[in-house]
């Protein structure tokens, strides 16, 4: 229990540090803060990769997991990539 | 110690290194001069955290081969879209990683959770992830036009039922069936009542409030990745889950606020039925239309011309005819800006996606507030397929439902011009009383075509 109110207490200070840090940002950048911020929604990746694996069912699942978070990570990061690029100062 | 917990300690202690490169990264992001910089320090982190996690797997040759298949079809899809379908590619990978989570949740319930703690957060993020995904689905195939279904049709009402008794099915197999021996599959009932809930949530909002849709499942996608991090214990999961999941809540206020409505309000009621009580949408006058060469006139003797994007320029790919009027007016000694609203478009910051797509410079790009000190001295306003942010009456009429928005005041203008396929209303469903005032003038017809009129006048 003490771990869970611990990783608790981590969870409230990153919600409130990720209000600070963005609070402030110009509409410009909107788009590729969210594709970007979705990108780093794919972390679920790391934990799709450390499931317990007891049965066949879980194989699976693991495995789905995997394919579709690393699709998140990679078409996610690519494609703010490709946005970012095209934003030109005069 | 042993090597295990050694391999264990080693790996939270490069997830905390990790951490602080996605902290970094999406602080960033939110720069203009740093955001390409941001962008890579958080893939950077990914890289690190998920490389740290592979040393130690069950079995490394199926994880590995799922990346590879993931990372093929990924990229595949970043680097072959279009700029203009970004809002439904960004819902599509949102969707994944939900339905990443969902799975991340349900195999977690098949490990039999230990105590009641972990039995709420794997209810909990199999819930928010399953909604993430379906509900992402529908934003992309209502984005891409895909389905067109009404909010009155009767498949959005059975849906949205699904989704009003999918909640408290959810407390019921949290907070109940632990404590009973219950006689069926609650927990089937509940992935199928999620998955079907989620389609229900998104299928009822208009177009025009998919901005605000899509933030929101954005900042649910991080969330469940976080109670994720907190089911399997893991911090990076936690930190990294929570940033998106505060960043998708901020563009989501952002949002709400550029409409002045409440969240639950775009969520729950939409505007059909807030407008019902004030329909004095009578017609207020005659309009007057303008010709190509006319308005080219005009605009070659105006010293300072806004232009004021909307989703209709997205939907005629108008923005490389609009960025090449802006060159030629320039060229002409003109001052050209540009007003974007919050809201202009499918998503959060749309407009800006597409003029830099066709290369209009970010600096002449200005938001509403920036614009409307000085509209009295722009001699011509030209209004491209935008309408419900350029509408009057959000702040002239009490009795409108859009009042209280904030909007881009073109009618202070000297001269404004509406490019305008039709004199349908916007998205609201208002009556725009800016398309009878004086110093406007419509210019019917397709908004590239239009433009490209006025670009080849110029070149004559």
């Amino acid at each position: 229990m003490e771990t869970y109110i611990l990783l608790g207490f981590v969870l409230i200070l990153s919600i409130y540090l990720g209000l600070e840090l963005i609070a402030k940002v110009p509409s410009t950048l909107h788009t590729p803060l969210m594709s970007g911020a979705n990108a780093i929604s794919g972390i679920a990746l790391v934990g799709a990769l450390i499931l317990s694996r007891d049965s066949d069912l879980q194989n699976t699942i693991a495995f789905f997991a995997v394919t579709f978070a690393s699709i998140n990570v990679f078409g996610g990061y690519l494609v703010t990539n490709r946005m970012l690029k095209m934003f030109k100062k005069k | 110690m042993t090597f295990l917990s050694e391999i264990t300690a080693i790996q939270n202690i490069i997830y905390i290194f990790s951490s602080i490169l996605f902290i970094t990264g999406i602080k960033m992001l939110g720069k203009e001069d740093t955001a390409v910089k941001g962008n890579f320090f958080s893939a950077l982190a990914m890289f690190i955290a998920v490389s740290i996690t592979l040393i130690d797997v069950v079995n490394p040759i199926v994880l590995l081969c799922g990346i590879a298949l993931g990372a093929v079809i990924g990229s595949f899809i970043a680097l072959k879209v279009k700029m203009t379908s970004i809002p439904e590619m960004v819902a599509l990978f949102n969707g994944f990683g939900g339905l990443a989570t969902f799975l991340i949740a349900w195999s977690e319930f098949n490990s039999i959770p230990d105590n009641l703690f972990q039995h709420v957060l794997v209810m909990t993020t199999l819930y928010i992830g399953g909604v993430t995904f379906t509900g992402s689905l529908v934003a992309y195939a209502k984005l891409s036009e895909k389905i067109k279904i009404a909010k009155t049709s009767i498949i959005t009402k059975i849906f949205t039922t699904i989704f009003y008794i999918s909640l408290p099915f959810l407390l019921y197999s949290t907070f109940v069936t632990p404590f009973i021996v219950t006689s069926f599959e609650f927990f089937t009932v509940l992935l199928v009542l999620t998955l079907l809930g989620g389609i229900g949530f998104v299928l009822p909002i208009g177009g025009g409030d998919m901005p605000v849709v899509i933030s929101l499942l954005n900042s649910f996608s991080g969330i469940a990745a976080a109670f994720a991090g907190l089911l399997l214990l893991n911090n990076v999961l936690i930190v990294a889950g929570s940033l998106v999941g505060a960043s998708g809540l901020i563009l989501t206020v952002i949002m709400a606020k550029a409409m002045n409505r409440s969240i639950s309000n775009i969520l729950f009621v939409g505007y059909a039925s807030s407008s019902a009580s004030s329909s004095s949408s009578e017609e207020q006058g005659e309009v007057s239309p303008i010709s190509v060469s006319d308005a080219y006139l005009i605009l070659e003797s105006a010293s300072s011309v806004l232009i004021i994007p909307g989703y209709g320029m997205a939907v005629a790919q108008a923005q490389h005819v609009v960025r090449e009027l802006g060159e030629l007016l320039e060229e002409n000694g003109t001052e050209v800006k540009y007003g974007i609203h919050p809201v202009a478009g499918r998503m959060p910051g749309h407009m800006n996606v597409l003029l830099a797509e066709a290369n209009v410079p970010y600096d002449v790009l200005a938001e509403p507030d920036d614009v409307n000190p000085t509209m009295d001295a722009v001699d011509v306003a030209v209004v491209i397929g935008a309408n419900d942010v350029v509408n009057p009456s959000a702040t002239e009429e009490p009795g409108s439902p859009i009042y209280g928005m904030p909007i881009i005041e073109v009618h202070n203008a000297k001269t404004v011009f509406v490019l305008k396929r039709s004199m349908s209303s916007g998205f609201a469903g208002v009556q725009n009383p800016l398309f009878f005032k004086q110093n406007t003038r419509m210019l019917f017809g397709d908004a590239k075509e239009s433009i490209g009129g006025l670009v080849s006048e110029f070149k004559d």
